[in-house]
């Protein structure tokens, strides 16, 4: 079963990549232009079709696993980023049915597929759940909460057209450099995910030990990289015949348990990001908003943008009914308290918040078109940082991870 | 402040912007600009009045700037407060003054300096919440009521400059038979007022309130977490028992107690096929903790020291995730701790002869202190140290009263020994009073009993049902003004013209949509958007 569903995944992702082109090619391709609406709206119809194959596959994938491991398979990182990249293809997948856009299949699939791919960096084993985990409250949260994110990610990738769609790319400004900076954050993703790949198929793996904090005390640990070592753990000692001394050391107070790796993944994405960010700048000799910037040169900004306020309009009651109402219903079960403060409740109150505000700049303040596109933006941010760093950076850092 | 007159015969309050009931704008004639349909032109309180304190207090809780700037500062103190743990969540041993330095380094310190590591619980953090909720209240009132009342006012025939500076405005030359449109818009599930020939289609008008529905739901929501600060609302009180034993249940007046009859710990089986990877790499992995539990009510009034008469209620047990309730309290299992000391035994030995008397049996929680081992032998246990360590002076102590590592002072006698002899017996160690002369016996370690102990909370919170109210209502308002929008189309038939006007407080797209339809089944023109071709 745990087979099927690996392979399950395997298609959807390779059939998501399919319908990725298949939208792209509609809105790029001179016949396009030559042919006009109905080619757009044939090949669009096709891409969708495909995409809601790949998003069967998925769910089967997800059915699959549930089945093998006995629970719903949210409960690891791996787990959770994975059908989080499935509920943003189920929000598209709503959302092209009312707007019938196809660049915002582009955006939205290619999004998708960097999430699905991002997680399968993470150990995939199929792991026990410890008692606090074991609630139908549980799942009732997580993937509600899941599905309100992937909703109000398609508010970013409606939010990112728009303003690759308008930022006037003539004259450098504080806007093209911020677009630029969006690409290489997305870049950075791309680039963490190759040089895993690398690592993991030439099997780097270097151990040292140190003196790491744990329930309050140092303790002598042993730390694994699996990329090579550039930022080894302060005062660390190599363990690994052969292996390679790391450049630095992390600086002497990172002593939560992995943190000086964590901190070398991510200078390790930043690197390979800063590489391929370079490499797409001398191919297309011009800044990359600057060169998608054409292509979507059919659509209606006004369009765009309303795209991006009705996900964030549909998106934020569901994820508050997910990330907050039904996270107090367990929280009250399991911790005898529906609210506690910790980090991950907090991040999910400041996406809630976040939100909140984008609502009544917009409704009050008029904040439309780019402002709220930039918003959108940021709301997008705040939610990649609950799902990664606070489960990397944050809890790591805390003794109670 | 006078009230307005329009021409129309409605009154409406000062500060109006176009008439409530026909719709006539108060400003600007008959220009071509947009009006503002906000607030339908009503008179907002804080755009209204700016005089006295009260309005300028007013005025500033009901701005939406204030507001959102309010909800930005909190939002930000959230995330500074989650950079490092709160104090609730580091080692209950460690002592924050130095635990934030040591292990966090020089951030660490400042974030403690400033306090940080009580964010949520500080005076200024509870202040913004207020503010916040003062806020939402302050902006609901000020704009809702004007807004539900001239929503209330409005009349189906509207004032023509009104109609003109709609977003959405066209006027379809020759005439329209007015049943044909009235019935395309019913089709459409528009509800349609008419009169002189004129025509308002509303729908979904009770979108309109979600916002003040679902503020209404953060406010009960507010006022249920602030009530919790309010005595006998709450009660969260962590108790320990050791199996076999029964307690009062903390904070119901000794009203009810609680045996522990057993506590279970269950880890996944190494060998277990579905997680055997997962579980090499992570070592053992708790599945179950549950105290099996009975509930006790007293019948008689207790006695310092001793358990009063008690009258069963119900077995049950306390389980992570599946608390244990009654009345008004939950028990959950929130801690453990397994195999703790709970009886020493020790046999009186002669130390010579090896001859030895006993067992005598100490309970390290509630110690006898008088023992009769037989035979004209008699143990009195005349100090005893549960968490035992020398003090400064160097003299037994002890830390605390549980018993982690018990010392006693034993006072023995025996026949041989009349005049009775003592020591101070600790674990691994044995220190005779009497220096000069050895005891003749000695209290020999014979064995001890171990017991798991449970922590378990005794919750009560009377505010929750509170909360529970003041989340639904904001659901339902969040979901009401969101899923839905209020949109109307109003129709005016005059010299052989039809003018059309629309308005949606949201969603345009659709809207747009739907006129389109209408238009098409009709044959009105499809009125050009007027905010559409912004971009060059
Ligand atoms: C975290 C706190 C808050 C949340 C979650 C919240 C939620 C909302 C939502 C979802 C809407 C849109 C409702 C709709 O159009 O159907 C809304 C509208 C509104 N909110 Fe809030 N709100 C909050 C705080 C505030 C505050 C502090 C103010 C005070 C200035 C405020 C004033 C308004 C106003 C004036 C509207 C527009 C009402 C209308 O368009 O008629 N809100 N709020």
């Amino acid at each position: 079963m745990a087979g099927i569903s690996s392979t399950l995944l395997y298609c959807a992702f390779i059939i998501y990549l399919i319908a990725t082109f298949v939208f792209a090619m509609s809105i790029s391709d001179k016949k396009g232009r030559e042919k006009g609406a109905a080619y757009i709206k044939r090949w669009g119809r096709i891409g969708y079709t495909i995409a809601i194959i790949g998003f069967i596959c998925q769910l089967g994938y997800f059915i699959t696993r549930w089945i093998a491991s006995g629970h719903a398979p949210v409960s690891n990182l791996f787990e959770f980023t994975t059908f989080f990249g499935m509920m943003m293809v189920f929000a598209f997948i709503i959302i092209y049915a009312i707007y019938k856009t196809n660049v915002l299949g582009v955006f939205a699939m290619a999004i998708a597929l960097l999430v699905i791919a991002y997680a399968s960096m993470f150990p995939r084993d199929i792991s026990p759940l410890i008692p606090a985990l074991q609630s139908d409250w549980l799942k009732i949260h997580v993937t509600t909460a899941a599905l309100g994110e992937g909703i109000l990610s398609i508010s970013f990738v409606a939010g990112l057209i728009y303003l690759i769609l308008t930022v006037d790319q003539k004259v450098s400004t504080a806007k093209t450099k911020w677009l630029e900076f969006i690409m290489y954050c997305l870049l950075c993703i791309v680039g963490f995910i190759i040089v895993t790949i690398i690592s993991q198929s030439i099997g780097t793996k270097e151990e040292f030990s140190w003196k790491a904090w744990k329930d309050g005390q140092r303790v002598e640990q042993t730390i694994t990289y699996e990329l090579p070592v550039l930022i080894g753990p302060p005062d660390g000692k190599l363990l690994t015949k052969g292996g390679y001394e790391p450049f630095v050391h992390a600086p002497s107070w990172m002593k939560g348990e992995e943190a000086p790796k964590k901190l070398n993944t991510f200078i390790w994405s930043l690197l390979s990001g800063a590489v391929l960010y370079g490499l797409l700048r001398l191919i297309l000799r011009k800044r990359i908003a600057a060169a998608i910037q054409p292509k979507l040169a059919n659509m209606n900004d006004d369009l765009v943008d309303e795209i991006s306020y009705r996900a964030v309009a549909i998106g934020f009651p569901v994820f508050t009914l997910g990330a907050l109402i039904f996270a107090m219903i367990w929280a009250q079960k399991a911790w005898t308290r529906f609210w506690g403060w910790d980090p991950k409740e907090v991040w999910a109150l400041i996406t809630f918040l976040f939100y909140a505000a984008y609502i009544h700049l917009r409704l009050n303040k008029g904040w439309h078109g780019e402002k709220s596109a930039w918003l959108s933006v940021i709301g997008f941010l705040i939610i990649a940082f609950n799902l990664i760093a606070v489960n990397l950076v944050l809890a790591g850092l805390h003794s109670y991870a | 402040m006078k009230a307005i007159k329009c021409e129309c015969g409605h009154e409406n309050p000062y500060g109006t912007e176009f008439c409530a009931a026909c719709g006539k704008p108060f400003k600007g004639g008959d220009s071509d600009q947009l009006i503002n349909m906000r607030y339908e032109g009503s008179a907002i309180r804080s755009k209204t009045y700016n005089k006295t304190i009260i309005d300028k207090i007013w005025n500033f809780f009901s701005s939406v700037k204030v507001g959102v700037t309010i909800i930005f500062i909190i939002l930000v103190a959230a995330a500074i407060g989650s950079i490092f743990p709160q104090q609730e969540y580091i080692p209950s041993n460690a002592d924050p003054a130095t635990y934030y330095e040591d292990r966090y380094g020089i951030f660490g310190k400042i974030y403690y300096l400033l306090g940080f590591e009580n964010l949520y619980g500080s005076w200024w953090f509870i202040t913004l919440l207020a503010a916040l909720g003062l806020s939402i209240i302050v902006a609901s009132i000020d704009r809702g009521v004007p807004l539900y009342k001239s929503l209330k006012n409005q009349r189906v025939t509207r004032h023509e400059n009104f109609l003109k500076g709609q977003r959405l405005v066209s006027i379809t030359p020759g005439s329209i038979p007015f049943e044909h449109i009235k019935g395309a818009l019913i089709k459409n599930r528009y509800k349609v007022r008419e009169e002189n020939g004129n025509i308002l289609a509303e729908k979904g008008r009770f979108s309109r309130w979600g916002a003040y529905v679902n503020h209404t739901g953060l406010i009960i929501f507010l006022v249920g977490a602030m009530l919790r600060f309010f005595p006998g609302m709450y009660i969260d009180k962590v108790v320990w028992i050791k199996e076999g034993e029964t307690a009062a249940i903390p904070g119901t007046n000794n009203e009810y107690y609680l045996k522990n009859n057993n506590f279970i710990l269950q880890t996944y089986s190494k060998n277990d096929k579905q997680y055997k990877a997962a579980l090499q790499k992570a070592g053992e992995v708790p599945k179950n903790y549950e105290s099996k539990i009975t509930l006790y009510r007293a019948k008689s009034k207790p006695v310092i020291g001793e358990l009063p008469k008690l009258e069963k209620i119900k077995d049950g047990q306390a389980k992570v995730n599946h608390p244990f309730k009654f009345s008004h309290y939950g028990i959950y299992q929130s801690y453990y701790r397994q195999g703790e000391l709970d009886k020493m035994k020790f046999n009186l030995v002669n130390k010579k002869t090896g001859k030895a008397y006993g067992p005598m049996t100490v309970d390290l929680n509630n110690p006898k202190t008088e023992y009769d081992l037989g035979h004209g032998v008699e143990v009195k246990l005349s100090r005893y140290y549960p968490n035992f360590y020398f003090d400064e002076k160097g003299l037994p102590a002890s830390r605390n009263k549980s018993p982690e590592n018990p010392a006693f002072v034993f006072d023995f006698k025996t026949p041989e020994t009349p005049d009775g002899e003592r020591s101070l017996v600790a674990i691994q160690q044995t220190i005779e009073a009497n220096k000069q002369q050895a005891n003749k016996y000695k209290m020999k370690f014979a064995g001890v009993e171990m017991k798991d102990v449970s922590g378990l909370t005794v919750k009560k919170d009377l505010t929750l049902p509170i909360i529970i109210v003041g989340a639904a209502i904001f659901m339902l308002g969040v979901v009401q003004g969101l899923y839905w929008n209020h949109r109307r189309i109003w129709i005016r038939q005059k010299d052989n013209e039809t003018w059309l006007a629309a308005h949606t407080n949201k969603n345009w797209f659709g809207f747009k949509k739907e006129i389109q339809k209408i238009s098409d089944e009709t044959g009105l023109i499809m009125p050009v958007d007027k905010v559409e071709p912004k971009r060059s």
